[in-house]
């Protein structure tokens, strides 16, 4: 029950909006399940399984608007809600930001679904996790990983005729892999939209590897190092990075695309020529959702009138192929629908996960190339320092190694961080081949002059 | 999962934060509906009986229930606009269960009957079962006394739910008008509300009934020099508290005056704070970049209190010093052997931490913990000395204790409950000394008040804060604003550097929503107590740039 397919979601929805007295109404459906299973010190923690399905119902009067939610579907249950929405809304005050809904669009077929993902039950989240606590077990070192698995869909529709409807699977998994005399530590994260791709055995033997590898680590003086981070170090502080792309805060002139004297740096070359970052919702190896719909219930986009690229519940807008930056330009800023509509441009949504055009190098390639650096495996704690410069701080963490003259040397002691992913994306010196990371393609990136400002005894 | 944690991000962008209780998905209702009494307690207990006869007829040998109401209502505003208003209702039942030494966990959402409340404990006794072949160690579970049918309320004199919704709406816009009026270029400000209506039930004989009531009024000014470009923020110096609607009455007055800004205790005028903040975010603008350097640091408790979070809070979590959260949150410099050896000096002897689950209007305050363990205080560091951790049933043997801390938390019916942290609280100075006495022989020194960015390692030795308002010292006396500032330290070494902490008068309680820990992840409502302390010889690094 927690999935409804295409036609069930859009007699459902159709039903809904049969019931409605308002001026406009938007219904959104969403439901999945899933389940999860955590480890550590070799040994099964935690496990649980959820299923959860609900509707929600979004009346407007002008632009004063109302939304319930309900997880029953009997007739006289939906028209319930419907006039409940309706009250809600009545009495709510006028949105002075409000949008009318849109009709109709065309949405992309995306490939968010894969059935071998949907079909994995507790029995395969338990194999997966010991195939991965008995390589460590024969390695004598400590594992704790998290495998979460889930299936959903949403579907959008309203009262102007629009309707949406996307199914879509994930696997998520990750281990940490600490030597016993808890002086090193390696750590593998991956997602997939389908389960076959993900082989948590070998995969933790990477780990397993890099905890052996980075014990015994030395200390070296702070200060700027040329940096290779693989992708997962990466793309936190370029997805932060790209999270400050909301045009109304760029207009407002509080953000990093702000510009002195008014106005957006929009059009400017912010990048090293070779930096080109754009979201397409039809690739293959990040197939994204094909309309923005606040998640399907009452989300963050909600909670804050749908401000920005994030959206709400009632938004509907298309995901489409977007170029944000091109050969270090900036191209395009994400926008709310009040926003672009007060300006006269086109509603960009914000991007679901973004692709960054790599090099065909691989991560040993770009180490032979090197003739002094740090390898970074992952940073840790990342928060933001000044929202002006996109400061950023943090950690290395779970496999931080020295190469000189084109080989792994030594691991080092772990590092904290200062740096501006603007700074970091105009010193780029190479970039390997994009692999998919929470999301997104990433390439492995070759860096100079990346800023340690101290040393951590963590490991 | 990409899409939520980008939508977190963009929405933080635009000046808003992640928002507490949306973990278990809770349905949007009218705010009349937030004053329904839920289901009545002999209900309740007939629900979860049917929930723990379940899970002992299939072989469990310990079994809790927990049936949880949470209610939610959040209005959000900027400047003149009211973005929106969301009251949120999630109910369900959560079944743990012990089988074979291996814990089982189901829940429900929704559930009403006795038979769907014994099939989730099935369920949680087959979790259990499939469990034992990746099991190595059994869980010890420290004995409980049950303490029979007992009930908790927070203390309050306004319930949140029962002032109407205009009234909070014209604070905010008023507040709002205040900081604009006052020079800001923008305001978003944000009133949070919450209510767990937790019943818990074991098969130790308990039946707790608790009414916890929370609130958090905040907001962020920002501040332009169009001229420049440049921008600052400058968010609310109110706090997180277990408290109702009173906590934003301006009468009696509950302020702290002779400071660079007001300052406040038990009672917040959010008025008051916001036309100070729009004052000083132009100042910030303007203000001073500071010299790196050593600096003694001045810490207000609207400061020190996400240091103790990080610093101490985190490090003396059980669990992470033995691993089990290693692969998110990370583990523990401060490793059993150090507690055992009784002389880890993980402070200066004016160092007095305490955990709690009590103190008036502290976040964590309850009556009792998430498996029915009678809350209470306890000491962590004493005189300076590293003494005790935060623990929970299954990890008490461990220190050679037999019974629980009462630190075990679940933000949903549909999570697992696990240790989580305490209030955590630096105690103030036994000595009589204010502020003003702690600050006259600073030579060269930073008053930090409210706290800003932050960042740990993941077993809590290296870390960096920021703050909301920074002002120099030099020789006794305070100089003027800062800006660009944030201080680097190793824990150890910064907690040894403390010199002095101010007396009793200058003790609060400052609380957050957001604890995070776990996988999946679950938030916890938390408190950190102290007076205003001092701390020499600090690492102050520039944080501005070029870009």
């Amino acid at each position: 029950m927690a999935i409804l397919s295409k036609e069930e979601s859009k007699k459902l929805i159709d039903k809904v909006l049969a019931f409605s007295k308002a001026d406009e109404m938007s219904v959104s459906i969403s439901g999945d399940k899933g389940g999860n299973i955590r480890y550590a010190r070799n040994s099964v923690s935690t496990s649980g399984q959820s299923a959860n399905l609900s509707l929600a119902v979004t009346s407007i009067f002008g632009k004063r608007s109302g939304t319930t939610t309900i997880n029953v579907f009997d007739d006289q249950s939906l028209e319930k809600t419907v006039r409940r929405s309706e009250e809600v809304a009545r009495l709510a005050p006028e949105n002075p930001e409000y949008v009318p809904l849109l009709g109709p669009q065309n949405y992309l077929e995306t490939q968010t679904y894969n059935e071998a993902t949907a079909s994995i039950d507790p029995a395969y989240r338990a194999k997966l996790a010991l195939d991965s606590i008995a390589i460590c077990k024969k390695n004598s070192v400590n594992s704790a990983g998290f495998l979460e698995n889930s299936t959903g869909f949403t579907a959008i529709g309203n009262s102007k005729g629009l309707f949406g409807h996307n199914q879509s699977t994930s696997i998520d998994f990750s281990v940490t892999v600490r030597t016993n005399d808890g002086k090193g530590s390696g750590y593998v994260v991956r997602d997939y939209n389908d389960v076959s791709k993900l082989n948590s055995g070998p995969l933790t033997q990477v780990a397993v590897q890099k905890a052996i590898a980075s014990a015994k680590a030395q200390a070296l003086e702070p200060g700027k190092y040329t940096v290779i981070l693989e992708p997962t170090a990466a793309q936190e502080l370029i997805r932060n990075m790209m999270s400050n792309m909301d045009a109304r805060s760029a207009e407002e002139g509080r953000s990093f695309l702000g510009k002195k004297g008014g106005g957006t740096r929009l059009g400017e070359k912010l990048f090293d020529e070779r930096i080109t970052i754009y979201s397409d919702p039809m690739n293959a190896e990040i197939p994204g959702t094909p309309f923005v719909s606040g998640g399907g219930r009452p989300g963050y986009g909600d909670l804050l009138g749908g401000g920005g690229g994030g959206g709400s519940s009632t938004d509907g807008r298309p995901q489409e192929k977007v170029m944000w930056i091109d050969k270090g330009v900036v191209k395009n800023m994400f926008y709310s629908r009040f926003w672009a509509e007060k300006k006269g441009v086109k509603a960009i949504p914000a991007p679901d996960g973004i692709i960054i055009e790599g090099g065909n190098e691989s991560m040993a390639d770009l180490i032979k190339s090197t003739r002094n650096g740090i390898l970074v495996t992952r940073f840790w704690y990342i928060r933001d320092v000044d929202r002006q410069t996109l400061l950023y701080t943090g950690l290395t963490r779970d496999g931080t190694f020295y190469i000189e003259n084109g080989q792994i040397k030594f691991p080092v002691k772990n590092f904290r961080f200062n740096e501006s992913p603007i700074v970091m994306l105009n010193n780029i010196e190479a970039m390997g081949k994009a692999v998919r990371t929470n999301g997104s393609l990433i390439p492995p990136m070759k860096i100079r002059d990346f800023t340690f400002s101290s040393l951590s005894d963590a490991v | 999962m990409n899409r939520r944690d980008f939508i977190q991000l963009t929405s933080a962008g635009a000046g808003a934060l992640l928002l507490p209780g949306m973990a278990a998905g809770g349905r949007v209702i009218a705010a009349e509906a937030l004053l329904d009494p839920g289901l009545d307690l002999a209900v309740k207990k007939r629900l979860a009986d049917a929930g723990l006869n379940a899970a002992k007829a299939k072989g469990a040998t310990y079994a809790d229930v927990r049936i949880g109401r949470y209610l939610n209502q959040f209005v959000t505003t900027r400047e003149d606009k009211v973005q929106s208003i969301v009251n949120l209702e999630s109910f369900g039942v959560g079944v743990r269960v012990l089988v074979n030494g291996c814990w089982g966990f189901a829940s429900l959402g929704d559930a009403s009957t006795e038979a769907q409340v014994a099939e989730t404990a099935e369920i949680a006794v087959q979790v259990a079962r499939a469990n034992i072949a990746l099991l190595d160690e059994p869980v010890q579970l420290a004995p409980q006394k049950g303490f029979g049918d007992v009930s908790y309320k927070t203390p309050f004199t306004k319930n949140l739910f029962e002032i109407p919704i205009k009234e909070k709406v014209d604070l905010l816009l008023s507040v709002n008008g205040a900081a604009m009026t006052n020079g800001a270029n923008f305001v978003n400000s944000v009133l949070f509300m919450v209510n767990e209506q937790k019943y818990f039930a074991s098969t130790d004989g308990s039946y707790i009934d608790q009414d916890i009531h929370r609130i958090w009024p905040t907001f962020t000014v920002t501040g332009i020099d169009r001229a420049t470009g440049q921008f600052q923020t400058r968010n609310s110096l109110g706090t997180a508290k277990a408290m109702g609607y009173e906590y934003l009455q301006t009468t009696p007055p509950d302020r702290i005056t002779g400071r660079p800004t007001t300052l406040f205790n038990n009672y917040y005028d959010m008025m008051d704070d916001a036309t100070l903040a729009a004052r000083q975010v132009k100042e910030k603008v303007k203000a001073k970049s500071v010299e790196a350097g050593k600096y003694d640091l001045v810490l207000d408790p609207s400061h020190l209190r996400l240091t103790i979070h990080e610093s101490v809070g985190h490090a003396t979590e059980l669990d992470r010093v033995l691993g089990y959260e290693a692969n998110l949150a990370g583990t523990s410099f401060a490793t059993m052997d150090k507690w055992k050896s009784k002389t880890f000096k993980y402070g200066s002897p004016q160092v007095n931490v305490f955990a709690d689950k009590v103190q008036p209007g502290s976040m964590g305050a309850v009556g009792w913990d998430d498996e029915g363990v009678k809350t209470k205080k306890w000491d962590l560091i004493k005189d300076g000395i590293l003494v005790n951790y935060q623990a929970i049933r299954d990890q008490v043997h461990m220190l050679g204790e037999t019974e629980s801390h009462g630190c075990c938390y679940a933000d949903s019916w549909n999570a697992v409950q696990f240790q989580r942290m305490a209030n955590v609280s630096l105690a103030p100075g036994t000595q009589p000394l204010s502020v003003d006495e702690l600050i006259k022989d600073v030579k060269k020194g930073i008053y930090i008040i409210g706290y800003g960015s932050y960042s740990i390692d993941q077993q809590r030795y290296n870390f960096q804060f920021g703050g909301q308002l920074f002002y120099e010292i030099k020789d006794g006396q305070i100089t003027g604003m800062l800006k660009d500032v944030a201080y680097q330290s190793n824990t150890q070494e910064f907690w040894n550097s403390c010199v002095k902490v101010s007396d009793q008068r200058d003790y609060r309680v400052e609380g957050s929503f957001f604890d995070g820990k776990g996988q999946p992840p679950q938030l916890s409502c938390v408190s950190h107590g102290s007076a205003t302390a001092r701390f020499n010889g600090v690492n102050v690094i520039n944080t501005a740039r070029k870009v």
